[in-house]
């Protein structure tokens, strides 16, 4: 039993990135018609904001230390960062400490103009072109946006600790009444679940709740309609484009203390949240939120030993199985549009 | 007077003809040279084969350091490094044979298919002499198979599975780094003082013939010791995250973790194991423990405090204190500001290993390479007195068992070394059942 709420756990941490990943992919889709392969790059820039702000807050002096030696023996450089210098030492750790929950911050102006660079500069010349052409076109940018960060940051993952508050496990088992230590889950992961249902709930109240949103819902339901009562839903569309990569580079920023970045680790998720998309239903942005949590899960248990005992190798697989089995039920997906993509 | 006509049929079969011809790979075509790659009277190229992407980058990148330094020694620049200290004599920064040492370099990507495909470039377009590089088991054994067809020499980078130099074993190719087998033998006596006989090991093992072959030796030396293994899981190479891996070790009975992980892995999956508590409970009355069997500097650094106390085995480490190690951590240190890794070291030492080869043999051709290196037993290279063995090429050496060091004074001093097993105590039979299957084969000189 405390395998299985383990694993579910587990997957609800693995699914919150597929379906924030997969929310922005259907919001572009739904909205712009575009399907974008270069949204996995959007979730590696976003990590590498937070790789970005750490660094910044890092930048630090020289000073020689003669009462310590390095391993040549040499008077020993120590580096100061300013901001230790500039806030005192205690202060200073702190800032270094939280830079990835502060990168939030950074990230949001930063992903926000990236989209809207990508779409104004890019993308909107491929709106009337067929999919295939997008497809080799976002797929292009994601190539030439991995291989950028690869020559500025290096092919090597880069460790980004949690806050020092945040880091160790939470006994979750003995909460739940199972003995101490059954059921330890780390702080930063149920951080990260909580971050994402906040995210995926604003999106959705904005969509929802917003004239803006109710303009947008209504663009992406009837954008003929829309622009014939005089709103410029392409503005809109545009602003849209911009929130989705918001999400995808603030499931990236706080991802990093899970996974070290690295350059291709948009591609490693890009695969993986298409299929969410397509098993959640094309256009649909409640199928893709519950497609990625329900992946995440079904992922988390394939990977346990007593099944991979049974079905070797179906931890990498079981993600396409299951779409093969969906899209022969339902060929829409789980909550599928009818007249997306059908034409 | 004959009146042959050329049809139009004819004319498209040998141009086709002649085109297959031309793009037949040079390696598998004769040629005049009495071997492959022979190389002209002024230079050789030299060809360094690294992960530079993927799981195994920061080693691959550590590794090229060490190549380039080993150029600018061989051909007399820098400090000279272990040139000085090396028992033999041979080399005296000359380049190897009057020849200026160059070289290519190739990104293996971690994929034996890759490094395959840039050590045939290598070999083909840039007329390299000599490949070497690792960091993985299955791009080391597939690279070396390539060598030993194409007729160069394959001086083996950080590659530590048994198969290497067991049933996967080549003539062309020689391993100076140590392997898994030697990693079990001497990290069973420490692990019994340290834990006790009685102990319940989960392994969680990188899916390729390295894990499988450290988790085996691993299995050998702790069952002989009274541990018992609860249950052995694969993980996929570069899996990223482990947590569904790791979760279900808490509740499986057992009370030591032992990571058969090496690189980029190592650093998530051990790192996800302190995130998860597992070095915070208790199992079975005891502390629960981990173990990374194989274990390097550049890994500690990237697991930072997570790796305090865990006890593993390494091939060499910078803060030895025989003059080999020393010259050699004050040449890298002094060229690139931070020590060297044990990747580093073991290519900085193949590379000066068959360079000497081929100046004692007084010759480029790999079968002199080969008599040059078989049974040849030097010193002064930092891990005390050294064989490659002839039957097997694989060199018999002290291992070192480390420990994450709980309060390190720099950002380097992250392992203590707390015993030193002699050579003679790590040295195995050659008909160890773990190296059967294989055969040397004889030498490919190519051309």
């Amino acid at each position: 039993m405390e395998t299985i709420i383990l694993q579910i756990l587990n997957g609800l941490d693995k699914g919150s990135a597929y379906a924030l990943i997969a929310l922005g992919l259907t919001l572009i889709f739904g909205t712009l018609g575009v399907v974008n392969f270069a949204h996995g790059a959007l979730f590696m820039l976003g990590a590498f904001c937070a790789v970005t702000l750490n660094k910044i807050f890092n930048l630090s002096f020289e000073a020689i230390d003669p009462t310590r030696t390095d391993f040549l023996g040499n008077p020993m450089v120590v580096n100061t960062p300013y901001v230790e210098a500039w806030f005192g030492p205690e202060m200073g750790h702190s800032i270094i400490d939280w830079s990835v929950p502060l990168s939030i911050l950074f990230a949001i102006p930063i992903m926000a103009f990236i989209g809207v660079a990508m779409e104004r500069g890019l993308i909107r010349y491929f709106y009337k072109r067929p999919h295939a052409d997008q497809i080799l076109v976002t797929f292009g940018l994601a190539i030439v946006l991995q291989e950028i960060v690869k020559a500025f940051y290096g092919a090597n993952p880069i460790p980004m600790p949690a806050p020092e508050a945040f880091t160790g496990s939470f006994d979750f088992g003995r909460w739940i009444g199972f003995d101490a230590y059954a059921i330890m889950y780390p702080y930063w992961r149920l951080v990260y679940f909580g971050f994402a249902a906040v995210v995926i709930g604003a999106v959705f109240a904005f969509l929802r709740y917003t004239t803006f949103g109710m303009v947008v819902r209504a663009g992406m339901a009837d954008r003929e309609t829309v622009g014939l009562l005089g709103i410029d839903i392409d503005k809109r569309f545009v602003a849209m484009f911009a929130i989705a990569s918001i999400v995808a580079g603030l499931a990236g920023v706080m991802y990093t203390p899970i996974l070290s970045p690295n350059y291709h680790m948009g591609m490693d998720f890009l695969v993986l949240s298409f299929v969410v998309v397509v098993v959640g239903g094309m256009g649909s942005l409640e199928g893709a939120v519950a497609a990625g949590f329900l992946l995440g899960i079904l992922q988390s248990f394939a990977s346990m030993s007593q099944i991979i005992e049974f079905i070797p190798g179906i931890n990498q697989v079981i993600i396409y199985l299951v779409a093969v089995v969906v899209l022969l039920t339902r060929p829409r997906g789980l909550m599928g549009r009818k007249g997306v993509m059908e034409d | 007077m004959s009146t042959k006509s050329f049809s139009r049929r004819g004319v498209l079969k040998a141009g086709a003809a002649t085109g297959v011809g031309l793009a037949l790979p040079t390696i598998f075509t004769g040629s005049a040279r009495a071997f492959t790659n022979e190389p002209g009277a002024s230079s050789v190229t030299l060809g360094f084969n690294v992960p530079q992407t993927g799981a195994y980058a920061d080693e691959g990148a550590d590794e090229l350091r060490a190549y380039m330094l080993a150029v600018e020694h061989l051909n007399g620049e820098g400090d000279g490094g272990m040139l000085s200290t090396f028992s033999s004599q041979a080399l005296d920064g000359t380049g190897i044979l009057g020849r200026r040492v160059e070289y290519v370099t190739g990104d293996t990507q971690t994929s034996s298919d890759a490094a395959r495909s840039s050590a045939r470039s290598m070999i083909e377009r840039d007329g390299a002499i000599m490949i070497t590089g690792g960091s993985s088991s299955g791009v080391a054994i597939a690279v070396q198979g390539l060598c030993q067809d194409a007729g160069v020499i394959f001086m083996a980078g950080l590659t530590h599975s048994n198969d290497t130099t067991g049933k996967d074993r080549r003539a062309n190719g020689f391993r100076h780094f140590f392997n898994t087998e030697m990693s079990g033998h001497a990290l069973a006596p420490i692990l019994s003082n340290a834990y006790g006989n009685d102990r319940k090991a989960y392994h969680l093992t990188a899916d390729y013939t390295w894990g499988w072959s450290q988790e085996n030796s691993m299995r050998t030396y702790t069952e002989a010791l009274g541990w018992e293994t609860i249950n052995t899981v694969r993980t996929p190479v570069g899996a990223g995250d482990f947590s569904s891996y790791l979760t279900p070790v808490a509740n499986s009975g057992a009370d030591v973790l032992i990571l058969n992980h090496y690189g980029g892995d190592m650093v998530n999956s051990l790192t996800q194991a302190v995130q998860f508590g597992l070095r915070d409970m208790m199992a079975n009355g005891k502390t629960f423990e981990i173990i990374v069997p194989l274990f390097s500097r550049l890994m500690a650094r990237g697991a930072g405090s997570a790796i305090e106390g865990i006890y593993g085995s390494t091939n060499w480490h910078w803060s030895l204190q025989d003059e080999g190690s020393q010259a050699f951590t004050r040449s890298f240190g002094t060229k690139y500001g931070f020590p060297p890794s044990q990747a580093a070291h073991t290519c900085y030492v193949q590379t000066l290993l068959y360079a000497d080869a081929v100046q004692r043999g007084g010759s480029f051709n790999p079968c002199s390479v080969v008599e040059a290196l078989e049974g040849y037993e030097f010193d002064g290279l930092g891990n005390g007195p050294t064989l490659y063995r002839a039957e097997d090429h694989q060199c018999f050496k002290d291992v070192l068992v480390v420990r994450g060091k709980e309060n390190p004074e720099n950002d380097y001093d992250l392992l203590e070394v707390v015993e030193i097993t002699p050579r003679e105590t790590v040295t195995y039979p050659i008909d160890h059942p773990d190296f059967q299957g294989g055969s040397l084969g004889s030498c490919n000189p190519g051309a």
